[in-house]
C-alpha cells in the first residue's frame, strides 16, 4: 500500500513530545510534511528527515503529515509517527511493531 | 550478582520522563506499559518504549519493562518489546508457575537468535500469587526476582493498606522466604507517599531487616534513601572483612574451624560476609578506606 | 574589532556613544568623578504634593529628548510606566529615552509610543514579553542598551546614564516625599533598584496611591531627594507585584540538579560559620537553597548573610537562625515584605550597594557562593541569559554578571537538555556573563569545572562528584539530541549588551519576522 486508509493522530503537546497527525495522500502526491517546532531553527531539517524516513521505511509514498513538536527526540518522533500510522490502518513491518 | 537495590517506575507514555529516567542512578528502571498508561494509549506507549529501548542510554541502570497482564496485552507487548533487548520483563499479577511458563515461551519465541536472554521478574500482587510464590520463583530459569505489589494485594485481602504495613507482613515474609529458597532476589513493594522521607526510611529499613534485597520506587526522589538503607554500612564491611580474615587464617593454619570473637564462623556466615564485600566492591565502597 | 572573549563588536554603532570593548572582568578601571545632579532648595512653606502627572510634567518641565527613569519593583503589576508615558504622549512629547530597570509584558504600550516617536530609546537590565519581541524584530532605530543591575547603578552614578526625571513608583509616601515599599496596597518590599535614580536624577517624582502621615517610617528613599509627590488612583496590580508564596520545584530532574549543586557547595568547604550565599527565586536555584539548608542544620552552621532577590524561603532561614542577616535589593513575596518591615536584621540595600563595580566595594564582593541559571553556555563557560533558542530577547543579565564576578564560587545550575536543546554550545548566541567569572556548571548528567579552577576540580573529585569535561558533557547532550544548527540572525544591531563596567561584551542582532 502506498498510502494510508484514514486520518489518525498520536502524541501530545507536552514538553519533549510531538503530536503527529497523518492523513491519506492522493496517488502521486508524495510525502507532504507540515512542521511546527519550538526548535525549528536548530532541528527543523533533522525532524523532517526522520519523519520522511519513518514513513518511507513502511513503504508509504503518498501521505500528509502534520507534526507539532515540543522538543521531542528522534526516538519519540519515530514512535509517535508509527503509532499514528498504525491507528490510520497502515500494516507495519513486523520488526518495528 | 545483579544489583537491584532500587527499581524505579517510569511512565511508558511520557517521553520527557523516559528521556531522563537514567539520571537518577536507580539500579533498575522499569518502563511501565501497565498502570501508568491510559487504556487508549497502550499502543502509543508500546511504540514509544520500543524506540526508547533502542536509542536511550540508561547508563548503569538495568532496563526492565512492565508489560500488561496476561489476560490483556501481554502477548503483543512481549512481541514488540523483547526484540528491543530489555534486560528483563516485569510481569504483573503473576498467580502461578503456569503464568511464568506461558510468558517464558512467548519471550523465547520473540527473542532474536543472538540476543542475551531476557530475564523475568514476577510481580506478586494477589493472594493467589503469594500462595504460589515458591513455585513461581522456581518455574523457569529466566526468573531472577520476586517483587511484591502491596496495593492490589491488600485490596485482594479486603484489608486497609496502612503506612505501618501490618497487613502485608505475612506476604512480605512469604515472598522473601520463597525467593531465598529458590535462590532468586526479593524486591519490596513501593512506599507510596513520595513526600514522607522519614516514612520511606523506616519502611525501607524494615524491608532490609526482613531480608528484601531491594525496593520498588515510584518517585526518583526516593532513590537516594533506598540506596542508603541497602548499602552495606562501614560496620558491615568491617565485620565481613574480619570474617574472611578469620577463614583465611584458619585455612593457613590447616584448621578446619575458624572463629571470630569466640564464635564459630560457619558457611552461612561466610556467604553473608562475601555478599556484603561483593556489594561494597560493586558500589565502590571499598576503595580508599583508611 | 574582537573583544577579550572573541565577540565581534563594531567600532561604531549608530546611536551609541564611544564603544569600549570588554577587556576582562576586572580590566577596565574608572577614570571619572561621580555625576552631580542639580542642587535644590525649597522654602519652608513650599509643598511637594501635585494633583496629577500633567501638572508635574509642566512644573519640571519635561521636554523633548529627556531621559525618564523607572524601577521594576512592581514587575508585571506595574501601572506607573504606562501612566507616565501616556501623559508624555498626551502632551505631545517626542524622542524620550525610557530607563526602566526591567521591562515586563505589562509594558507592551511602549511599542505604540515608539511607533509614534514619543519614545526613541530604551535602557534596561532585563526584558520579557511583547516589548522584548518587538525590540528583537527591530522596533527601535537605535540599539537598546542592556545593562546589569550593578552596571545600571554604576552608569547612573558615573554619569553615563544621565537621568533627567526619575518617576519612582512608591507603595507608600508622605506629602513631603519620604518613601517606602512596605506599606500600601501595592507593597513590594525593598525599593533598592530606585536608590541610584533618587540620588542622581535631576528631578525625582514619587508616584503613589497611598499617602501616610508625616514623617513616614521606615524611610527607604528620603524627602531630601524627592521633588514632587503625585497621588494617583492606583499604581499597580498587587497580583502582578508579589506572589503569595514561593514554592520549591517538584520536578525530579530539577531536584536532582539542585541536590548535586548543594553537594558541590559542600565540597568547596565554604559551608561553615560566616557562609554568605545568593540564590535565585526560580526552580532549581531555590531548591538548591533547601538542600544547602539541610547541610547547614546538620553541621550547626550559622551563615553571615543571604543576598539578592529575597523570598520567603530566605526569610525562614533568617528567622531560624541559619543566616544572621538578609541583604535585600528586591523582594519576591509577602513574607519578604513582612520581614523587611519588622526584622532589623533584614537590610534594604540599593542596586549600587548590591552590585556596582565602581564604588568603594559592593555586596556581591562579599559572597562565598552564588547559584545562577543560564539559557546557553559555551565551552569557554561564557553564559547567555539574554536571547532564547529562537534568537529573540527573553531576559537579560539583571544581577547575573555582577554576582558571578563578585562571588568566590559561581555555580550555574541548568538542565543539560531542555526538551531537546543542549545547554552547552560551541559559541553562545549572545554573551552576557564572561566565562572567567563562572566556576562550575551543574547539570543532571554531570558537573563541569572551569579549567581556571583546578583547585575546585580536585575537591569535587575527592568528594566523589560526577565531574566531567565540558566538551564531554556537550558531546553527551548531542549524542542524545543531535547537534543543533546555529540560529540565523539578521545584520541590524537591536541591542548592545553592556558588561557591568560599561564595556561592550556583545551585541544582539535582529531576528526575521
Amino acid at each position: 500500500m502506498a498510502s494510508i486508509a484514514k486520518t489518525a493522530q498520536a502524541g501530545t503537546l507536552e514538553s519533549s513530545d510531538v503530536m503527529i497527525t497523518v492523513a491519506p495522500g492522493t496517488q502521486g502526491s508524495g510525502i507532504v510534511i507540515e512542521l511546527e517546532s519550538i526548535v525549528l531553527a536548530q532541528y527543523g531539517e533533522d525532524i523532517k528527515i526522520i519523519l520522511e524516513k519513518t514513513v518511507k521505511d513502511q513503504g508509504i509514498t503518498d501521505i500528509y503529515i502534520k507534526a507539532v513538536d515540543r522538543g521531542a527526540l528522534d526516538c519519540t518522533i519515530c514512535a509517535r509517527t508509527l503509532a499514528a500510522l498504525s491507528r490510520a490502518g497502515a500494516v507495519l513491518k513486523e520488526e518495528i511493531i | 550478582m545483579d544489583l537491584r537495590r532500587s527499581m524505579l517506575f517510569i511512565p511508558g507514555n511520557n517521553p520527557g520522563m523516559l528521556q531522563n529516567g537514567g539520571v537518577f542512578g536507580a539500579d533498575s528502571v522499569i518502563l511501565d506499559l501497565e498502570d501508568a498508561v491510559a487504556p487508549m494509549e497502550k499502543d502509543a506507549a508500546r511504540f514509544l518504549v520500543a524506540q526508547v529501548l533502542r536509542t536511550v542510554d540508561y547508563g548503569v541502570s538495568e532496563t526492565v519493562v512492565r508489560i500488561n497482564p496476561l489476560d490483556t496485552f501481554a502477548a503483543v507487548d512481549i512481541k514488540a518489546i523483547v526484540p528491543c533487548c530489555p534486560d528483563a520483563i516485569l510481569v504483573p499479577k503473576v498467580e502461578s508457575a503456569a503464568d511464568i511458563h506461558q510468558v517464558a515461551a512467548m519471550i523465547a519465541a520473540a527473542e532474536k537468535p543472538e540476543q542475551t536472554p531476557v530475564k523475568i521478574i514476577a510481580l506478586l500482587e494477589t493472594p493467589c500469587g503469594i500462595v504460589e510464590a515458591y513455585h513461581i520463583a522456581k518455574a523457569d530459569p529466566r526468573v531472577v526476582a520476586l517483587a511484591l505489589g502491596a496495593e492490589d494485594y491488600t485490596a485482594g485481602l479486603g484489608a486497609m493498606r496502612t503506612k505501618e504495613g501490618t497487613e502485608i507482613f505475612t506476604a512480605r515474609t512469604i515472598v522473601i522466604n520463597a525467593a531465598a529458597a529458590a535462590n532468586v532476589q526479593s524486591i519490596d513493594t513501593p512506599y507510596t507517599d513520595a513526600n514522607d522521607e522519614e516514612g520511606l526510611l523506616a519502611d525501607t529499613q524494615l524491608a532490609k531487616r526482613l531480608g528484601f534485597k531491594g525496593k520498588l520506587s515510584i518517585n526518583p526522589r526516593q532513590i537516594d534513601v533506598i540506596h542508603t538503607v541497602f548499602n552495606p554500612s562501614l560496620n558491615d564491611i568491617d565485620w565481613a572483612q574480619q570474617v574472611i580474615h578469620a577463614i583465611r587464617k584458619a585455612e593457613a593454619e590447616g584448621s578446619g574451624v575458624a572463629s571470630l570473637n569466640g564464635k564459630m564462623v560457619d558457611l552461612p556466615i561466610v556467604n553473608r560476609a562475601e555478599r556484603i564485600l561483593h556489594l561494597a566492591e560493586l558500589l565502590g565502597l571499598m576503595g580508599g578506606e583508611k | 574589532m574582537k573583544n577579550a572573549i572573541g565577540r565581534e563588536i563594531p567600532e561604531t554603532i549608530s546611536g551609541i556613544a564611544a564603544i569600549k570593548p570588554f577587556a576582562g572582568a576586572f580590566a577596565t578601571v574608572p577614570e571619572m568623578t561621580r555625576q552631580a545632579p542639580k542642587v535644590k532648595t525649597i522654602k519652608p512653606a513650599d509643598r511637594k504634593l501635585v494633583d496629577n502627572l500633567v501638572e508635574v510634567f509642566k512644573k519640571i518641565p519635561v521636554t523633548d529628548g529627556m531621559t525618564l527613569s523607572f524601577h521594576h519593583h512592581f514587575r508585571n503589576g506595574d501601572g506607573v510606566v504606562n501612566m507616565v508615558l501616556a501623559t508624555a504622549a498626551q502632551l505631545g512629547l517626542k524622542n524620550l529615552t525610557v530607563a526602566l530597570s526591567s521591562v515586563f509584558p505589562v509594558h507592551a504600550p511602549i511599542i505604540e509610543h515608539v511607533k509614534n516617536g514619543v519614545v526613541t530609546g530604551l535602557d534596561t537590565n532585563y526584558m520579557s514579553g511583547p516589548v522584548a519581541q518587538a525590540v528583537s524584530k527591530g522596533l527601535f532605530d537605535k540599539p537598546v542598551v542592556l545593562r546589569t543591575h550593578g552596571g545600571r547603578g554604576r552608569g547612573i552614578e558615573c554619569g553615563q546614564l544621565k537621568i533627567d526625571v526619575a518617576f519612582i513608583a512608591a507603595p507608600a509616601a508622605d506629602e513631603y516625599g519620604n518613601l517606602n515599599g512596605v506599606e500600601g496596597p501595592a507593597a513590594c518590599g525593598s525599593l533598592g533598584y530606585a536608590f541610584p535614580d533618587a540620588q542622581y536624577a535631576d528631578y525625582v517624582v514619587a508616584v503613589t496611591d497611598y499617602i501616610g502621615e508625616y514623617p513616614l517610617s521606615p524611610i527607604s528613599i528620603p524627602q531630601t531627594r524627592v521633588d514632587y509627590v503625585v497621588k494617583v488612583e492606583c499604581v499597580g496590580d498587587p497580583k502582578g507585584i508579589v506572589s503569595g508564596t514561593t514554592r520549591i520545584t517538584k520536578d525530579p530532574v530539577g531536584l536532582k540538579i539542585a541536590e548535586t549543586a548543594a553537594k558541590v557547595i559542600q565540597a568547596t568547604g565554604l559551608i561553615k560559620n560566616g557562609f554568605a550565599f545568593q540564590t535565585g527565586a526560580g526552580g532549581a536555584s531555590l531548591a538548591t537553597a533547601a538542600f544547602v539548608r539541610k547541610m547547614m542544620e546538620k553541621d550547626n552552621v550559622v551563615g553571615s548573610f543571604a543576598l539578592g532577590g529575597i523570598t520567603g524561603y530566605m526569610v525562614d532561614m533568617l528567622e531560624s537562625g541559619l543566616f544572621k542577616k538578609l541583604m535585600d535589593v528586591q523582594g519576591f513575596d509577602l513574607e519578604a515584605i513582612r520581614s523587611l518591615s519588622t526584622n532589623p536584621n533584614h537590610l534594604e540595600i540599593g542596586a549600587d550597594f548590591y552590585a556596582s563595580p565602581f564604588n568603594a566595594g559592593c555586596a556581591v564582593n562579599q559572597l562565598d557562593v552564588v547559584i545562577l541559571g543560564a539559557t546557553e553556555m559555551d565551552t569557554d563557560f561564557n553564559v547567555n541569559v539574554v536571547t532564547g533558542s529562537d534568537g529573540v530577547i527573553m531576559g537579560g543579565s539583571g544581577g547575573h554578571a555582577d554576582a558571578a564576578a563578585g562571588a568566590k564560587v559561581t555555580i550555574i545550575v541548568a538542565n543539560l537538555l531542555r526538551g531537546r536543546l543542549p545547554i552547552i554550545v560551541d559559541k553562545v548566541l549572545t554573551a552576557t556573563t564572561p566565562g572567567e567569572t563562572i566556576d562550575v556548571l551543574v547539570t543532571e548528567r554531570g558537573v563541569a569545572v572551569n579549567p581556571l579552577r583546578a583547585d575546585l576540580k580536585e575537591k569535587f573529585l575527592a568528594a566523589g562528584l560526577p565531574v566531567k569535561d565540558i566538551q564531554e558533557l556537550k558531546q553527551l547532550a548531542e549524542k542524545i539530541a543531535g547537534a543543533p544548527k546555529a540560529v540565523k540572525t539578521g545584520e541590524k544591531i537591536v541591542a548592545v549588551v553592556e558588561y557591568r563596567d560599561g564595556t561592550i561584551i556583545d551585541v544582539v542582532r535582529q531576528v526575521e519576522g
